[in-house]
């Protein structure tokens, strides 16, 4: 029995993830409307938004290769990868002891990848533009990305999740300024890796200023609805990175009930605050011009080398 | 000191030929022969006038051949200079090498009318694409509206860039949001723009057309749904023309409730801008609350006008619907209440550091371009050019309640946005006063139609800027044209000028900033 547990809870995280990432999306945009004075459709709105593409047909280019009708696949499922290697409930993952933080990246690396082919790939002029901004903004967030993740894994020894979660959870508690660097360069990241306000817009219509929208325009029916799916996942992956990584407490170290329990209590409590903060950044920000954005990422990378250089020097 | 009047009589000499029956008679109009026409354009652009339109008439009804009308502007003087071109030889000197403006006009007049603008260097057509014949030109006289035409193909030829890294991004007619259709043509390397063409057309309805079909009471219904955001304006724009061609006076309460609605358009129109901006820097909190703003004033034009955006309000002879006291007061109180919104709304536009980055120093029109293309309303405004109908040729109740101009040098989007804030600002004091002045009376009385062949001129400040009627009667008094110049006409080029400089992603926020008239414009 204990030694099947941790695969029935690597599955549970899994379920989890499918079905809480829209939860967690329709939240972000519950409290948007309520901070711009709206009415909201409610936090299972992205359900039926799923549902109703589920049951649409599929247009497809004419001129549309296999990249393109593979590439939901490939987003979908490494996300759902992604889901099985970062602790979100517990930190006794099977899957977490074959990959690391590094294949962590690199599986939204080749999700990233295939969705600036296939933006590429139906030879439109938005999916043209809309790639070409993604790997400008990719090849400056994932050397951040990496740097900022490196300094918790200085301070935790190691690069592998699960470990740097026992660490910092469950190790003695020091307030480290490396982690604070680190953990502000993760926030301006994430806002740019999941395509949020100020460097995407993921609500606007103007095809011209789009990100990743733009990669996707031309998906319909049951692809859009599972790179639509994918996104929402991101987001819901990225709050829990940032939460594993940075605020692990309270994540359960043995898998026995009320530690789930508790562990379960206090992740919808983090991602109901850390849905707060998003959505208070980006309220109170204009989308950014283009050319800021370098700018933006550069700092990000800044903040994440001085936190590297405050463990050398500090602790 | 008519400073344009004195010029063109000072070239003419002794061809001089002062025009009969052009109304008002404050508007001066010469016909001058076809050859002399540039010289008059020359002697114009030297005394410093602005073209306001340019427009073709067929006036084979009257023995006369096709009408080539300019209408010229500086300062509070309008004036119309038009010469002749007979049928076998429907050619006359294109003025576009003298004015930038009227380089879509002749484009247009040889593409509806069938006139040739000689020396022009753009001969493609506009507003009529390629699938219609070559040779149909539905302002003509003989054209039958009613009568299908053969579809024909052919190709529009796109200005190229070329060179390595240049790549052609084309967005449109049909866009993702809910607006009008056009179509954009970006040259661009990278994501810096080279160039961008547009091509308009895709929503021409032959309205100009339509208005000969009509008798002049319906006129005022057509001339509300030339641009449907801008219907007080343009009816109140025809009214006014055909009222000068019977100097008909209209009710003092009828003149007072129309400067109401246009003041109340404005307002609605300018804050529903202001927001639409914010939301296209991504700037949602705004944009939701002045829309929230914008549709109180249309739920009060609703109740106390009877139609969300009072359309069909204006009628020839006064205004359709008046308003009793429970209506002051209200607007009163709405006024009150939207000063106070409206002005913390502001202050979170002007304080916002990251909406600033965005709005500030993008899409700039300088005022010398502004000046050149002859661009209106709050472009204008906003780009140092002093222009505003209200103060140029104020009718009344702007004769007696002054209008603020703002002007700005700065060009930019910001400029266009504050010009506007600026503006509701003023409208929201001219509010007031047209309604603590507003005479008592009749709204409106009957309306003798106009004598045959005479003409009336007018000009209007719509929310967009000056909208121009001229309407000309036919042989038995109907209406034998009526041209429409929105400013569109002439302020869509100023979009593709401001873009220059700026990256592709930023156009749909320089676009918005001038929020053009797609119906307007393609008529």
């Amino acid at each position: 029995m204990s030694e099947i547990f941790p695969h029935i809870l690597e599955g549970l995280q899994i379920v989890i993830l499918l079905f809480a990432a829209p939860v967690f999306a329709g939240w972000v945009k519950t409290l948007k409307c309520w901070f711009q004075g709206r009415t909201t459709a409610g936090v299972l709105q992205p359900y039926r938004d799923l549902m109703k593409l589920f049951h649409k047909d599929i247009v497809l280019a004419e001129n549309a290769s296999w990249i393109f009708r593979f590439t939901p696949y490939v987003v979908f499922g490494s996300a759902v990868l992604a889901g099985g290697i970062i602790p979100i409930l517990s930190v006794d993952l099977p899957l977490s002891a074959t990959a690391d933080i590094i294949a962590l990246i690199s599986l939204f690396t080749i999700a990233r990848f295939f969705t600036a082919l296939a933006g590429m790939d139906i030879g439109t002029a938005f999916g043209g533009m809309g790639s070409s901004r993604e790997k400008t903004i990719a090849s400056m967030a994932e050397p951040a990305m990496l740097m900022a993740i490196f300094t918790v894994s200085l301070v935790c020894k190691s690069t592998s999740l699960s470990q740097m979660v026992q660490v910092i959870a469950h190790g003695e508690f020091i307030l480290r300024p490396s982690l604070a660097f680190a953990l502000l360069s993760f926030v301006l990241i994430a806002l740019a890796e999941t395509g949020r306000i100020p460097v995407d817009n993921p609500a606007t219509h103007l095809e011209l200023t789009m990100i990743h929208e733009g990669m996707i325009l031309e998906y319909s029916g049951r692809h859009l609805a599972l790179i639509e799916w994918a996104g929402m996942m991101k987001l819901f992956l990225f709050a829990t990175l940032g939460i594993a990584a940075f605020f692990p407490w309270g994540i359960a170290a043995a898998n026995d009930f009320p530690a789930l329990y508790i562990a379960a209590l206090s992740l919808i409590a983090k991602l109901t605050a850390t849905g707060i903060g998003l959505v208070m950044i980006e309220i109170g920000l204009a989308k950014m011009r283009l050319f800021r954005v370098p700018e933006f990422l550069g700092s990000s990378f800044l903040f994440a080398t001085l936190g590297m250089l405050s463990y050398f020097m500090l602790e | 000191m008519n400073k344009l009047e004195d010029a063109i009589i000072s070239l003419l000499a002794s061809h001089e030929v002062m025009d009969e029956g052009q109304y008002p008679k404050s508007i001066t109009s010469f016909t001058v022969p076809r050859d002399r026409f540039i010289d008059a354009a020359r002697a114009l652009k030297k005394a410093d006038a602005r073209l306001v339109a340019e427009w073709a008439t067929d006036e084979r009804n009257f023995g006369k051949g096709f009408g080539i009308y300019t209408c010229y502007n500086k300062d509070t003087e309008y004036l119309i200079v038009r010469a002749y071109a007979p049928l076998e030889d429907p050619t006359f000197p294109s003025l576009t090498k003298k004015f930038v403006s009227a380089w879509r006009f002749e484009r247009q007049m040889k593409s509806l009318m069938g006139v040739i603008p000689v020396g022009h260097p753009d001969q493609r057509p506009w507003i009529k694409h390629e699938d219609w014949p070559e040779d149909a030109y539905p302002l003509r006289k003989d054209f039958d509206p009613s009568c299908p035409m053969p579809r024909v193909h052919g190709e529009y030829q796109w200005i190229r860039a070329e060179g390595e890294g240049v790549h052609e991004i084309a967005v449109g007619p049909v866009h993702a949001g809910i607006i009008e259709p056009g179509h954009f043509r970006f040259q661009a390397v990278g994501e810096d723009v080279l160039n961008l063409e547009e091509r308009l057309g895709y929503v021409h309805k032959g309205i100009e057309k339509r208005f000969e079909a009509l008798s002049w009471d319906e006129g005022a219904r057509l001339a509300g749904r030339v641009s449907g955001d801008t219907t007080v304006a343009h009816a109140l724009a025809y009214c006014r023309a055909i009222e000068a061609m019977t100097s008909f006076n209209v009710p003092e309460r009828g003149l007072w409730l129309r400067a109401l609605m246009l003041e109340r358009e404005r307002i609605a129109n300018h804050i529903g801008d202001i927001g639409a901006i914010s939301n296209d820097a991504s700037f949602a909190f705004l944009y939701y609350q002045f829309m929230r703003l914008k549709e109180g004033f249309l739920r009060t034009n609703l109740n106390f006008f009877g139609h969300r955006f009072m359309m069909d309000r204006v009628v020839l002879g006064g205004v359709a619907v008046n308003i009793n006291a429970d209506g002051i007061n209200e607007i009163y109180s709405e006024l009150d209440r939207f000063e106070k919104e409206f002005e913390r709304l502001v202050i979170i536009y002007d304080e916002s550091p990251s909406l600033e980055d965005r709005v500030r120093d993008a899409g700039i029109l300088k005022p010398e371009m502004a000046k050149d293309l002859g661009v209106v309303g709050f472009v204008a405004r906003a780009s140092g050019q002093r222009l505003d109908c209200r103060i140029q040729s104020a009718f009344p109740p702007y004769d007696r309640i002054v209008t603020k101009m703002t002007v700005l040098n700065s060009g930019d989007v910001h400029a266009r946005a504050w010009v506007r804030i600026e503006e509701i600002r003023d409208s929201v004091n001219l509010i007031r006063e047209m309604l603590r002045t507003l005479p008592l009376g009749e709204v409106k009385t009957s309306f003798k139609t106009p004598s045959p062949d005479v003409s009336g001129f007018s000009t209007v400040e719509g929310w967009r800027g000056e909208i121009v009627y001229w309407v000309q009667s036919g042989p038995k008094g109907e209406i034998n044209r009526c041209m429409v110049r929105d400013p569109s006409s002439v302020c869509w080029i100023a979009v593709e000028q401001a873009i220059h400089g700026n990256i592709v992603p930023d156009f749909p926020l320089c676009n918005k900033s001038f929020n053009q008239s797609y119906s307007g414009h393609d008529l």
